[in-house]
């Protein structure tokens, strides 16, 4: 309904204060009598903290405090947990290690924080923390996971023998060996999917203030779920009691996933703001980012494939260990089992799936979800070994997957998920068709003539979003319910707020939220304010991740606005001396169907407020809120195709073109959804072709800055053609799936299976650079 | 400390500052010019672009000391009143941004891009000049077509979505 309702380009609501630079952001907020922090680091990956001395410090200029774990821990705060308890198939506990917010006896990673110095500005307090003069005993380090599986490796942490946290399985491993004992062939293939550092642009930023008068706090944080952080901050870090604690996000400037997590910075501005009577701002620089945020993906993986004569596939078997990093983070056990095995099964019909997962810590920084979060490590294991499968059988990759996709819905896989809707060969289609996938050869052999090497991949992801039915997450062991609320607030005069417990930090919310109100009742978005990142006005809410705030958190905006209209209905029918099931609202008017009896939208709601003439017993007012709990994941699916252009001399490839053909379900703006999928393939070609983290044998970050860490950049990218075909979900009211993470999921083995096709040889690891290129390809030539 | 005369968005503007303090942190602490942004420490990044003089500069690169004489532009000065820069408009219009973060450098660089380049900018052009500032969440391909618009260029991208 209306131009500016579902489906339409609407330009977003939110950008004229980017644009202007009158953003808020954590760093840009500042309070009456506000100091800076520094926090005093580990140099060392694994070592004892022998002695600490901070009198120096303490004497330095415009020095206020400096703190260390032991008043922290004498204070009574909490170690950080993770929150979703995941289980070894012998049925013992996740190991986890104990991770104080500022370590007192050992430090496991670079960068770990030991003591934190507050002082009148930003260059005194990184002085002064310079100053903090801290004894250390080093301790042997291990970085690799399997390295850190072998016997004699360096123990991490007392509670874990061996660092394994967990060893975990999933699916049928009696059927899937019976399977592979039948099979006509077997593809083999092992994988390392490289760690990735997020970078948001956005540096995270904590500002804690106590108030002595009222004794409470406020803390400003750049979280993607404000809500979370601060039960956890109360119900589990004792900082401060819920009813006492404020917590605001407010322009945060990008996530990918590293701003879910509650890290130790904001919970140790807020204590040392009540030990030192001073509001506490700490702002990372990008460094302290690299050693801190949590990292993404780290996978070594053993996969094969069973298939029958036919081409048929008969099962799969993985075998993964996956490196959690120094300290178990908020969400980190769930990354790499329920989001990663349970999309083992990829778009294909496949009898007998088993995976087996070790969790392992290292001297590293703590890993945990990143765009995609588990489910870009299952598509590049099932993409790159059906491109591999496909080669080994000598029939197009194409015809291999259409062979094997699932067309029947609802569809059972053998490991828990239950795909409820999906068209696998119109995404398929709609991408060759776009890719021109028919006039491929023609150009490789033009690409031939002037001596390149072009190369064609192909990746058909599914994910699982809109996370999840809490009922379901709780059996697996999270330690939260994954609905959403809303609240739909009506003013007097007719314009409508609306709070959401979703996030926006670069997903354009505050735009599509407002179509929904467009779409329902008329109104122009600019007569609705959305309103999130503060716990103080909107009530609970569980955040955004998962490309979650689509499917789950417009699904409560939904519910809520169905009970708006509904009261809305009531008045107009009692005003109207009509009946209510005979009333529409539309262009912002309020109609019996069929007469020309109608009052404005405003009408409405102003009668709702004067209480002057409403049904009797009939509350006044025109506010509703609503709780959605989702019924299923819902299951975003697509086929992307890269064609590459390799340089035999120098190994460099070039991306000729990218192509996005994805199911999303409903679109709510297009304009939105198609930028949501560029920013996700920058990150997935980023990790394919430049992002690689590399950890010395000391334990030390080498790519712990832009100079060293290869970030896409416009040169890096090529415009890309992307499109969506449309299947609805029918789990939730709007049929939306999710479109967040697609494009960081789908993409690196699209890219891989291109390069290797270029230069012949399937021996190629991420990220592939000109050098690694360059050798593989020399090594088949 | 040093005393430091700058006209910002054509006011004079003077402060005391420790030697070391970047023009950035000049803008962002003495002044509360917020928009300017801070996404790196080693000027890879681009959030933290200005205009000195009519050229584009990276402000956690120079110096507030330095600057001192100079005539500074930032994000919060481009538009004329209520009515936006050319360049802002496009950005929105092409949904060249999403989490704003970069968005005040990205926009500046432009800026001073299409005052070099005019009309004649191309999209291989517009990637090349991109390669001191660093976008998250774009993917470029939106802050390309922002600023090929912007700068009225003839040569559409050759791959658009649409």
């Amino acid at each position: 309904m209306g131009v500016e309702g579902i489906g339409a380009k609407v330009l977003r609501k939110e950008d004229r204060r980017f644009i202007t630079g009158r953003g808020r952001y954590v760093d840009d907020m500042s309070v009456p009598g506000m100091k800076y922090a520094a926090f005093v680091r580990s140099p060392h990956a694994h070592a004892k903290i022998a002695s600490l001395d901070t009198s120096a410090a303490e004497a330095m200029p415009g020095v206020i405090g400096v703190l260390n774990g032991r008043q922290l821990q004498g204070d009574g705060i909490g170690n950080l947990i993770c929150g979703w308890a995941v289980s070894s198939k012998d049925g013992t506990p996740m190991k986890m290690g104990a991770w104080p917010a500022l370590a007192s006896e050992t430090v496991r990673h670079v960068g770990q924080a030991v003591a934190i110095v507050v002082a009148d500005t930003q260059a005194q307090a990184r002085d002064a923390a310079e100053a903090v003069m801290v004894e250390y005993g080093e301790l042997p380090v291990v970085t690799r996971a399997v390295d850190a599986l072998k016997d004699g490796a360096p123990q991490l942490h007392p509670e874990a023998p061996g660092n394994l946290i967990f060893d975990w399985e999933i699916g049928d491993k009696a059927a899937t060996d019976a399977a592979f004992a039948e099979a006509a062939h077997v593809t083999k293939l092992h994988i390392h999917n490289n760690r990735l550092v997020p970078n948001p642009m956005e540096p995270r930023a904590a500002l804690g203030l106590y108030d002595p008068a009222e004794d409470h706090y406020t803390c400003w944080t750049t979280s993607q779920n404000p809500h979370v952080a601060r039960l956890v901050m109360s119900a589990f870090y004792n900082v401060a009691p819920e009813h006492k604690l404020r917590v605001i996000a407010p322009d945060v400037g990008g996530g990918f996933g590293s701003k879910i997590y509650i890290y130790p910075e904001e919970i140790v501005c807020l204590w040392a703001s009540k030990r030192t009577g001073v509001p506490v701002k700490w702002t990372s620089d990008r460094t302290e980012a690299f050693l801190t945020d949590a990292h993404g993906r780290d996978h070594e993986t053993e996969v094969e494939m069973a298939l029958d004569a036919d081409n048929k596939i008969l099962a799969l078997r993985v075998e993964t260990v996956a490196n959690l990093g120094a300290y178990m983070s908020l969400f980190s056990s769930a990354t790499p089992t329920y989001l990663y095995a349970t999309l083992l099964s990829g778009q294909y019909d496949i009898p007998a799936i088993h995976a087996n997962v070790k969790a392992v810590y290292t001297n590293t920084v703590p890993v945990d979800a990143y765009r995609g979060a588990g489910r870009p490590e299952a598509t590049y294991v099932v993409e790159r070994t059906m491109e591999t499968a496909a080669r080994e059988l000598g029939i197009s990759p194409a015809d291999f997957r259409r062979k094997n996709f699932i067309r029947s819905f609802p569809h059972q896989t053998p490991v828990i998920m239950a795909y409820d809707a999906g068209d696998f060969d119109a995404t398929l289609n709609a991408g060759m068709e776009a890719a021109d996938v028919a006039g491929f050869e023609a150009r490789r052999e033009e690409a031939k003539s002037r001596g390149k090497l072009r190369g064609l991949g192909m990746s058909c992801y599914i994910e699982a979003c809109g996370i999840a039915p809490s009922k379901a997450v709780g059996s697996l062991g999270a330690g939260v319910g994954l609905w959403e609320s809303a609240e739909v607030r009506v003013n007097p005069v007719g314009t409508i707020e609306i709070l959401t417990g979703s996030h926006s930090h670069g997903q354009g919310h505050e735009t599509t939220f407002a179509q929904l109100v467009a779409e329902r009742f008329g109104l122009p978005v600019d007569n609705v304010q959305v309103i999130h990142g503060d716990t103080d006005k909107v009530q609970f809410g569980m955040g955004t991740y998962g490309s979650r705030s689509g499917a789950v958190g417009m699904s409560a905006i939904h519910k809520a606005l169905d009970k708006v209209e509904a009261k809305a209905k009531k008045i107009a029918a009692h005003v109207l001396e009509a009946d209510e099931g005979d009333i529409v609202i539309e262009n912002g008017e309020v109609k019996v169907a069929g007469t020309d009896k109608k009052l404005g939208w405003h009408e409405v709601c102003l009668g709702a407020y004067t209480g002057h003439n409403l049904p009797d017993g009939m509350e006044p007012g025109l506010k509703e809120g609503a709780f959605y709990d989702p019924t299923n994941f819902t299951f975003p699916a697509g086929c992307y195709i890269c064609e590459v252009e390799v340089d035999p001399e120098t190994g460099t490839t070039d991306i000729i073109q990218f192509v996005a053909a994805d199911d999303f379900g409903r679109v709510i703006n297009p304009m939105i959804v198609e930028g949501q999928v560029h920013g996700g393939l920058a990150q997935g070609i980023g990790q394919a072709l430049l992002e690689g983290t590399h950890y010395d044998e000391s334990g030390q970050l080498t790519t712990a800055s832009y100079m060293d860490y290869a970030m896409p950049r416009a040169w890096d990218l090529p415009m890309f053609k992307v499109s969506t075909t449309e299947t609805l979900c029918p789990g939730n009211p709007l049929g939306m799936k999710g479109c967040g993470e697609a494009g960081a999921i789908g993409s690196p083995p699209a890219v891989i299976n291109a390069i290797t096709d270029a230069i012949g040889n399937n021996e190629l690891t991420m990220p592939a650079t000109p050098e690694k290129v360059w050798k593989a390809l020399n090594a088949v030539r | 400390m040093t005393d430091v005369t700058i006209t910002v968005n054509g006011r004079e503007m003077k402060g005391a500052v420790e030697d070391r303090t970047l023009l950035v942190q000049f803008l962002r602490e003495n002044l509360g010019l917020t928009g300017t942004h801070v996404g790196c420490d080693t000027s890879q990044c681009g959030a933290c672009v200005v205009h000195v003089d009519g050229r584009a500069v990276k402000s956690c690169t120079m110096l507030a000391v330095q600057a001192s004489g100079s005539s500074v532009t930032t994000i919060e000065g481009l538009a004329n009143g209520q009515e936006l820069h050319p360049v802002q408009a496009a950005f929105r219009e092409h949904h060249g941004l999403q989490c704003g973060y970069c968005t005040p450098g990205m926009i500046m660089t432009a800026v001073d891009m299409i005052e070099r380049h005019g009309s004649s900018l191309d999209e291989e052009t517009v990637r090349e000049e991109l390669d001191g500032n660093i976008c998250r969440c774009t993917g470029y391909h939106n802050i390309v077509k922002a600023i090929l618009s912007a700068a009225g260029a003839s040569q559409a991208p050759a791959m658009a979505a649409e």
